[in-house]
C-alpha cells in the first residue's frame, strides 16, 4: 500500500502504452453508449442516471489512463460547472415552465399550449427533455467529484 | 427467475459482504466490494430489475470502485496493524 502509493506520488503507475491506446479506442464508444442509454430511456432500461453516470466514467477512464490535465484538456472546470448547472436548470425549468402555463409541476402535457402536438405526445417529449437535463447534470457531478478526490482538489495533478 | 442460480449468487455475495469487511488491507477491501456489486448488478439482473441492475452496476461497481481508491490514495496509515 505504501508502496503503491509512494509510486503514485512519483507518478510512473499506471504508465503503460496498452493501458492508453486501449482507453484512447474505448472512449468514444463508451461515450456514444452513453447518449443511447440517455436518449432511450423511456423505451428501454437505462434513462438519464445511468446515462450520465456512464459519460461521467467515459471523462473518469481518461483521467486514471492519461492524468487530470489531459481529461482538463478535452473538458476544462468550467465547461463542466456550466453543464452541470444548466442540466440543474432544463430540469427545473421545464418543471415550472409546466407550472406556468396552466399545468400542475412537471405535468408535460401542460406545454400542449406552448407548441400543439399534442398531449401524448409532449408527455413522450418532456420525458426526454427532463432526462436530457439529469443526464448532463449527473455527468458534471461524477466527474468534478472525480477531479476533486483525486487531485486533493488542486486540480493540477492526479492520481 | 431460477432459485436455485438466486440462492447462489444470494450466497456469493453474503460471502463477499463478510469477506469485505474483515479483510485487512483497504484497497483488497475496495476490490472486493467491487465483485459484491457486480454480483448483486448479477442478481437484480437474474430478478427480472434490468434497470436496477444497470445503475448498480454503472454506479456501484464502475464509479464507487474509482472514487473509493482515490480516497484511499489520499489516506495514510498511523497504526502498525
Amino acid at each position: 500500500m505504501k508502496r503503491l502509493q509512494e509510486q503514485a506520488r512519483g507518478r510512473d503507475i499506471g504508465d503503460n502504452l496498452i493501458i492508453r491506446t486501449a482507453v484512447r479506442l474505448l472512449v468514444p464508444f463508451i461515450q456514444l453508449f452513453g447518449l443511447y442509454v440517455i436518449v432511450h430511456g423511456h423505451y428501454s432500461p437505462g434513462g438519464g442516471f445511468q446515462g450520465g453516470v456512464i459519460l461521467g466514467a467515459s471523462f473518469i477512464l481518461l483521467a486514471l489512463a492519461y492524468d487530470l490535465r489531459t481529461s482538463l484538456r478535452f473538458m476544462s472546470e468550467r465547461t463542466n460547472a456550466i453543464l452541470g448547472n444548466a442540466g440543474v436548470l432544463i430540469f427545473t425549468g421545464i418543471a415550472v415552465l409546466c407550472a406556468l402555463l396552466g399545468g400542475l409541476f412537471l405535468d408535460y402535457s401542460a406545454l400542449d399550449r406552448l407548441i400543439s402536438l399534442g398531449p401524448i405526445e409532449w408527455r413522450s417529449l418532456g420525458i426526454f427533455l427532463v432526462e436530457v437535463g439529469v443526464g448532463t447534470a449527473v455527468m458534471s457531478i461524477m466527474v468534478s467529484l472525480f477531479w476533486d478526490l483525486g487531485s486533493g482538489g488542486e486540480m493540477d495533478e492526479g492520481l | 427467475m431460477i432459485w436455485e442460480l438466486d440462492l447462489f449468487i444470494l450466497a456469493l455475495v453474503v460471502v463477499c459482504a463478510v469477506v469485505a469487511i474483515n479483510i485487512r488491507d483497504l484497497l483488497g477491501a475496495v476490490v472486493i466490494f467491487g465483485v459484491y456489486s457486480f454480483l448483486m448488478c448479477l442478481l437484480w439482473a437474474e430478478m427480472g430489475a434490468v434497470d436496477v441492475a444497470f445503475t448498480e452496476a454503472t454506479v456501484g461497481a464502475g464509479v464507487s470502485s474509482v472514487l473509493f481508491i482515490a480516497a484511499i490514495f489520499r489516506t495514510t496509515r498511523r497504526s502498525k496493524d
